[in-house]
């Protein structure tokens, strides 16, 4: 017996109904395309672009482990092999881990929060056509012979223009300036949205895990992807292409001012990455194991904690640079604090997982696997956090399988879990559940036959980023099954991809919740409907669905024809009043192919950079043009 | 399943760690009396770590073992609302297992401190031996610091110390970022370009230990290698008393011709050979080439035909390195290679 009960959110007169879609739609044909502002269609292409980075940086993976499957292996030259290595890196962080968990939030949130967009529709298309510019400025340099090669973190001076000759490390630095402006484009409108458009009465104890996830991640992309742009652009590229000689020792710079930015941003990044990610295990978990999760304010607290002390902790990159002891041992302790904040999420997952009613869904699947994989990395970590151990395993192999496990197993498994559990919202049908588990298997197994022996070998002495390895060590045998691993890892997202585009055209169609889930989006028509709701809720509990309908409402009189949302306080959420939305409009992607023009263009002359100014003016002068307000009705 | 897993994959891992690896490379088999307290760590490390990852795999599947059953066995229905007791109960396990994590990361974080003050952080006793070690793309410089100055060794790529003598490496780069690492010894120090960073060890035991460049530094920080010789201090006094010495002056007549070809060509413009002409400082010194292990930073054994290989052509045996492919008749190669060879 269902004790839920679902109140009618999308019961609306046909009429209307027409009204809305005649109001959002985004206009047809390639020019409706192109102007698209929805936000699911956003958050979709940044899924799919990343996902198309994502196969990418696995290819690149995949050649890496190829040549150092055997001793003295001769199919990558040192050259190609350190370009390779250096793409994989900043394929995986800057083009796929945090533009997926961008495109998951700008997809997810607005549904979850029960609005119709996200605050800024017209910044969120130029957010992420700047991030495709991004990424195919750094491929098409790539394939045509312009790839950087100074590792993705590009320490001077080895990034300098002394020793990184040639236009790769420009490339890569103006590739960041593209993500970030796309970054800080979704975390600021993300922040907006949530903080001012959420459902009537959606108080801050009521905001769904995954939504807490994407704010502290927002806050944090604001706070840290300045300092990577500080790093890459201002720092390393005006050295390279005007000689301001900031981290050029040869000319008197310091090139561990360049470590302490880039690091301060960088650390800070794969929080970024998996902080949405715990949002997502969280739902998942809730939803599967059809309670809400254990200890709500402990886990938003950990959340939030997490953000600030991934700030405190970017020296523990630099232990091997002889930094004072006393500094030293303070990050030593922030680091291990963060085994704290975590430690408390994985219990209250645990504890949930034991009072609900498991479902032992492809989406659970992945959550045990994230929390094998993720625990086993968050152990390493804690070691790692210790100097004198650090020092023998920094720069190793052993970090390789550190962060591979927090990461593929921090991030990776719960989106993988995310894409099977949100499916139907996404395509309004159900991913078979079969090929879902059969993925999940090969993927875990292959991960661990991947990375597992990568601890042993760090232990044995195996540096990172080296292209070959003289037999007489003996890491043939270890990497040797880390190639095999890897493998089985391609073939379990062969089997994902295929499920993927099998089940969207022959999966069982999915009603509007079928998982039977508490939180706004399953509310939502599946696939939504481009307004999301036709009425806005007015919430009752923070599991809206698994509250009873007589706890709450639905708004009326928000006009039909023009894009309005409502906007509601930041605490409580009570309703303020009606924003009008802008129109679907060409005016972002033209802004930011002018911004592209003229960002291209300084890597070659700083005088571009006049022009990208120039360029962008004219884009928001279209963007900002004002419109006679739409005024249908009397 | 999957706790039995994680404790056959931790032993599988002991047994890797301490049977068939290597020996002269490794951190998990230590030579020297820092890396054997880091050693010590690492093991007490797993053994704790590894425990309270068992554990808590085991709750997380216990749920999958016990389904429908909560702390209480309540009703199952479509969804689910756990009574406040259970609640209560679920709060105070939460709450104790936070804290004991809390207990166990500030004993890790004591523990830590102490083996870093041990291995890194004092002053060195006053009778060390003190080595300046110098990154380049892609080889090490070492210079043998003294207060007599006739007493400074300046060799490459290998390092001999006495056992049981504390030394100290003072780090230096004359190019990008290196890290000087024997991980037998200790751990790794960055060699950075305008800083000097320091670190010091004491082998515990003779033996040859290998160390590569940690740092990634270009084309070729793959075979950026070094070996450290540990050595009782007589023989370690014997050998700097040989390497002090001038380059032994040639005494056969191929060797002889071996001399005249390296000092009329353009190796003198990069490499020393001290009691010659030679004092080219962009390359290694080859004083006492004869005496290493290694040619080419740890990439090549030191023989003839290596050696000769090398010679002819550097680009092919480590494409992108700094040696120039010198033009040499073919009838010149056998004396040099004599020549450099001879000197022990």
């Amino acid at each position: 017996m269902s004790i839920r009960t679902r109140w009618q959110i999308q019961v609306v007169a046909e009429t209307e109904r027409s009204e809305l879609y005649r109001t959002w739609s985004d206009g047809g044909g390639l020019f409706g395309w192109l102007s698209v502002t929805t936000h699911q269609a956003i958050g979709m292409r940044y899924i799919v672009t990343a996902f198309i980075f994502l196969l990418l940086g696995g290819v690149e993976a995949l050649a890496m482990r190829l040549q150092l499957a055997r001793p003295e292996n001769g199919l990558l030259g040192p050259d190609r092999y350190n370009q390779i290595f250096t793409m994989h890196g900043t394929t995986m962080m800057f083009l796929f881990a945090v533009p997926v968990m961008e495109g998951m939030g700008v997809y997810l949130v607005p549904l979850m929060l029960g609005t119709r967009n996200v605050a800024f529709p017209r910044l969120n298309a130029f957010g992420y056509w700047m991030y495709l510019f991004g990424g195919l400025l750094l491929y098409i340099s790539a394939f045509t012979g312009t790839a950087p090669a100074a590792g993705w973190f590009s320490y001077t001076p080895l990034s300098g223009p002394q020793y990184s000759p040639g236009k790769g490390v420009d490339v890569w630095a103006q590739m960041i300036t593209f993500t970030e402006i796309s970054a800080m484009c979704v975390a600021t409108e993300l922040i907006v949205t949530i903080f001012k458009l959420r459902a009537p009465r959606m108080s801050l104890n009521r905001i769904p895990m995954f939504c807490w996830g994407m704010l502290v991640q927002s806050f944090m992309v604001i706070f840290a992807m300045p300092a990577v742009m500080l790093a890459s652009t201002v720092l390393l590229l005006n050295d390279r292409t005007i000689g301001t000689h900031f981290v050029n020792p040869a000319e008197g710079g310091d090139p561990l001012l360049y470590q302490h930015i880039f690091w301060f941003f960088g650390h800070p990044e794969v929080y970024i990455i998996f902080i949405p990610a715990l949002g997502m295990v969280s739902a998942i978990v809730e939803a599967h194991s059809r309670r809400g999760v254990f200890g709500y304010p402990a886990m938003v607290l950990s959340l939030v904690a997490n953000g600030f002390i991934a700030f405190g902790l970017w020296v523990h990159h630099m232990f091997a640079t002889g930094l004072p002891q006393v500094a030293e041992a303070y990050f030593t302790a922030a680091s291990m604090m963060i085994g704290i904040t975590s430690a408390v999420q994985i219990f209250c997952w645990i504890a949930t997982l034991w009072t609900g009613r498991l479902r032992l869904t492809a989406a659970m699947h992945f959550v045990f696997g994230f929390l094998f994989i993720f625990v086993l990395g968050g152990l390493t970590g804690i070691m790692l956090a210790s100097i004198p151990f650090d020092l023998q395993v920094h720069d190793t192999f052993f970090v390789v399988a550190h962060f591979h496990y927090v990461l593929i197993g921090g991030a990776l498994f719960p989106l993988f879990g995310g894409f099977h559990h949100w499916f139907p919202k996404f395509t309004g049908r159900m991913i078979s559940e079969k090929a879902g588990k059969a993925a999940f298997w090969i993927l875990f197994a292959g991960f661990n036959l991947t990375f597992f022996p990568m601890h042993i070998l760090g232990l044995k002495g195996m540096t990172r980023r080296i292209y070959t390895y003289p037999a007489d060590l003996q890491w043939g045998a270890d990497n040797l099954l880390a190639t095999i691993g890897a493998f089985i890892i391609a073939i379990g997202g062969i089997v994902f991809i295929a499920n993927v585009l099998w089940s969207r055209k022959h999966g069982a169609r999915a009603d509007n919740d079928p998982w039977n889930a508490g939180t706004l989006e399953w509310a939502a028509a599946s696939p939504p409907e481009k307004f999301n709701f036709a009425h806005i809720p007015v919430v009752g509990g923070r599991y809206p669905l698994w509250t009873p309908s007589e706890q709450q409402g639905l708004v009326v009189g928000m006009r039909n024809d023009r894009r309005e949302v409502l906007v509601t306080s930041a605490m409580d959420a009570e309703p303020h009043h009606r924003l009008v939305l802008p129109r679907s409009s060409i005016w972002p992607l033209l802004t930011a192919i002018g911004l592209a023009i003229g960002l291209v263009g300084s890597i070659f002359a700083f005088s571009w950079y006049y022009l990208a100014a120039a360029l962008g003016m004219i884009g928001f002068i279209g963007w900002f043009w004002p419109h006679k307000p739409v005024e249908v009705r009397p | 399943m999957k706790p039995r897993m994680a404790a056959s994959l931790a032993l599988g891992l002991a047994a890797f760690c301490s049977g068939c690896a290597v020996s002269y490379q490794s951190s998990v088999d230590p030579a020297g009396t820092q890396a054997e307290q880091i050693a010590v760590l690492w093991w007490f490390f797993l053994a704790l770590l590894g425990a309270i990852f068992v554990l808590v795999m085991a709750f997380a599947v216990w749920p999958l073992f016990h389904r429908h059953r909560g702390v209480n066995p309540e009703a199952l229905e479509e969804r689910h609302e756990p009574s406040r007791e259970t609640e209560r109960k679920l709060g105070r396990v939460v709450g104790w297992a936070s804290g004991i994590t809390v207990l166990i990361l500030l004993a890790l974080i004591v523990i830590s401190v102490i083996t870093g003050r041990a291995t890194a952080g004092s002053e060195p006793p006053r009778d060390h031996l003190a080595i300046e070690v110098t990154g380049s793309q892609w080889w090490w410089s070492v210079r043998y610091v003294n207060d007599d100055a006739s007493r400074i060794l300046t060799t490459a790529n290998e390092i001999h110390v006495p056992v049981g003598r504390t030394v100290l490496i003072r780090g230096l780069s004359h190019d990008v970022i290196h890290s000087f690492w024997i991980p037998n010894l200790q751990g790794k120090r960055d060699l950075i370009p305008s800083r000097v960073t320091t670190e010091w060890f004491q082998a515990s035991r003779p033996g040859r230990y290998r160390g590569q460049c940690a740092e990634f530094c270009g084309l070729q920080h793959a075979k950026m290698a070094l070996w450290v010789i540990a050595e009782p201090s007589d023989r370690y006094d014997a050998w700097m008393e040989n390497q002090l010495k001038p380059a032994a002056a040639p005494s056969t007549p191929d060797t002889q011709a071996g001399q005249q070809v390296f000092l009329s060509h353009a190796c003198v413009f990069c490499h020393t050979i001290r009691g010659t002409s030679a004092a080219g400082q962009a390359g290694p010194d080859l004083t006492h080439l004869a005496s290493r292990l290694t040619i080419a930073a740890g990439t090549l054994a030191n023989t003839k035909g290596n050696l000769a290989g090398w010679i002819t052509d550097p680009q092919s045996i480590k494409p992108g390195n700094h040696m120039a492919t010198v033009p040499l008749r073919s009838e010149d190669l056998q004396p040099l290679v004599d020549y450099l060879e001879s000197l022990q």
